[in-house]
């Protein structure tokens, strides 16, 4: 079964493909770039075509399936009918597919169905990922703000924290908030480099 | 209001103003509907987030509502067409060394289709590549306009030139980097290639059919028949969204909210340019007038007439993108559903047509039209070599239509 993955995030494309080796397939081919990708399709020839579904190449990728002679004639997102939740579970995660026509339903369905893991688990990743830096951010504008009242105040660093976690309390906002007021605060009325 | 907002896809083109407007200017609230709206690059994306429930509407191409109710090369997905979004809108743009080859006139596409003709001809002998003429979908008007022109013209679109799909987005970008030689495409993106130098407008899909379906408001049959106290609202929103567009006043503001990141994402001038008719066919140009431009609410421009859908049909037989069958012509004609916007519109100010289909390239001068409330009359709405269609004798339009091609 010869697998393309036509992705422009490369991160998510190595995710798709090593699920997919992990379960014993082995012709794989990513594509990233958009240029020239109908012909490389062309040559390559692959059975399924998974694609993730925002992907501006798709309306070229059509055209190419309705018409090339090099390629046998796959259809848009192949499994049963009956299927649907299948196909839905595939939207949801943002992945499309396109297989030629009158392979193995169940072969192809084990395929769609490790991509959507793979294409969920990306996401989650990337929201985790997200995460993780504005948790990162925050704690450098608390640095910053603990710094500034030490400086201004003359106290140390667990008082300047307490003073900036009653002030969050009192007014009824996260402590991060707060510091990013004093903060502008301190650039709005000079003294800040 | 409890109820769950109408997601509707979109692709950035002017032609989607009806829902933008609806939801931006509040007239959706004022009829008791919510809008949510999700925009795309492809009209792959937005078709599939449609057939699977991603969407509950979408700003669509007419053929590809068909496409998608026929099932070709896909499992077949029921969708209705209740309303109209736009008429014409596109335009033909050409590289401008390709351009600068043929004398186009825009009002003229019989001269410029010939002077092609000729360029494409001159160009054989010489054994140079054939023009490379980009479309936004297989299942497009636009694909259909553009055949329909050059074989008029005397140009096999098969043969004499070379046919390729480009999203709408990446169309000026194409023709600047020379991976196509043209494209027919909406707007703002023909304006989009021409401000950057790159290219010129050599006609109007307008000028090709006075009266050409363009985007639809596309729904799955059943969320139609689930949610049709809500759909029925959100159709007057658009229509009463339509009656701003005509607004000269208003226009500022429309075109400014259009032209913002999260819609077209485009200078508020070139979008203006669409909506006013008025198009500058090469950089730094006076703009020019360009009859019937774009559609969206005079003359029941809304109205689904089955005709409408059935000239699309033809043409997708004619270039073997779908079989003709006549099972699939009554499939094909009730993907339009004039019964759902008389509905909808009944005791609005809209006017109602009393058929659902008509003569589709018949009218040389204005004629009025029987309806059922209020009153209509409709503009010529030929097409540029003369031919009309007759919704009831497709096959006999075909077999004309083939006994005129280039041999």
């Amino acid at each position: 079964m010869r697998i393309a993955i036509v992705d422009e995030s490369p991160a998510r494309a190595a995710v798709i493909e090593e699920g997919l080796r992990d379960a014993g397939l082995s012709d794989i081919t990513v594509l990233v770039e958009r240029r020239g990708l109908a012909a490389r399709l062309e040559a390559l020839s692959p059975d399924v075509v998974l694609i993730d579904i925002e992907n501006p190449s798709r309306d070229a990728l059509e055209e190419l399936f309705a018409v090339s002679r090099a390629l046998a004639r796959p259809i848009a997102m192949f499994v049963d009918q009956s299927d649907e939740h299948a196909i839905e579970a595939a939207i949801d995660a943002g992945v499309s597919a396109y297989v030629v026509d009158g392979l193995r339903r169940e072969r192809i369905k084990s395929i769609l169905d490790l991509a959507i893991k793979r294409f969920s688990a990306f996401s989650r990743l990337r929201a985790e990922l997200t995460e993780a830096q504005s948790a990162l951010a925050e704690r450098k504008t608390l640095d910053r703000a603990k710094a500034l009242l030490m400086k201004r105040r003359g106290i140390d660093e667990p008082a300047a924290y307490a003073a900036l976690r009653k002030a969050a309390m009192d007014s009824g906002r996260r402590i991060v908030e707060v510091a990013e007021a004093l903060i502008t605060a301190e650039k709005l009325l000079g003294d800040m480099p | 209001m409890s109820e769950r907002a109408f997601r509707i896809g979109f692709l950035p083109l002017v032609d989607a103003a009806l829902p933008i407007v609806a939801h931006e200017m509040g007239l959706a609230e004022a009829a008791g509907v919510r809008i949510e709206l999700i925009k795309d690059m492809s009209w792959a994306t937005v078709r599939d987030r449609l057939l699977y429930g991603h969407t509950d509407a979408a700003h669509l191409l007419a053929p590809l509502a068909i496409a998608s109710t026929l099932g070709l090369g896909r499992p077949p997905v029921p969708i209705v067409v209740p309303f109209v979004l736009g008429l014409n809108g596109n335009a033909v743009t050409l590289r401008r060394e390709v351009a600068a080859e043929i004398a186009a006139d825009p009002a003229d596409p019989a001269h410029t289709g010939q002077a092609l003709a000729r360029l494409i001809a001159d160009r054989k002998a010489k054994g140079l590549p054939l023009i490379r003429m980009a479309v936004v979908h297989r299942y497009s008007s636009h694909n259909y306009m553009l055949r329909y022109w050059l074989a008029a013209s005397g140009i096999d679109p098969e043969r004499d030139v070379e046919m390729v799909v480009v999203p709408p987005p990446f169309t000026a970008d194409a023709l600047k980097a020379g991976e196509i030689d043209g494209a027919c495409v909406g707007e703002p993106w023909n304006s989009a290639a021409v401000d950057s130098g790159a290219a010129m407008i050599v006609t109007a899909t307008s000028m090709i059919w006075r009266r050409g379906v363009e985007k639809v408001l596309a729904v799955r049959s059943e969320v139609a028949d689930e949610r049709a106290d809500r759909l029925a609202a959100l159709m007057r929103a658009l229509y009463s969204a339509g009656t701003l567009l005509m607004d000269q006043s208003r226009r500022d503001a429309i075109t400014a909210i259009l032209a913002r990141p999260e819609y077209l994402d485009a200078p508020a001038e070139r979008i203006r340019r669409a909506l006013d008719g008025r198009l500058m066919l090469a950089a730094d140009s006076n703009p020019v007038p360009i009859p019937d431009f774009l559609l969206m609410h005079r003359e029941a421009a809304n109205f689904p007439w089955q005709s409408q859908a059935l000239w699309l049909y033809s043409q997708m037989v004619r270039w073997g993108d779908a079989p003709y069958q006549p099972e699939a012509e009554v499939v094909v004609r009730k993907v339009f559903r004039p019964d759902l916007y008389r509905r909808a519109l009944g005791g609005t100010g809209a006017a109602l047509p009393g058929a659902s289909a008509k003569m589709e390239g018949a009218l040389r001068s204005p004629a009025g039209v029987g309806t059922t409330q209020g009153r209509l009359i409709l503009s010529p709405d030929h097409f540029f070599d003369g031919r009309a269609f007759d919704p009831d004798d497709l096959a006999n339009y075909l077999r004309m239509l083939r006994s005129n091609e280039k041999s």
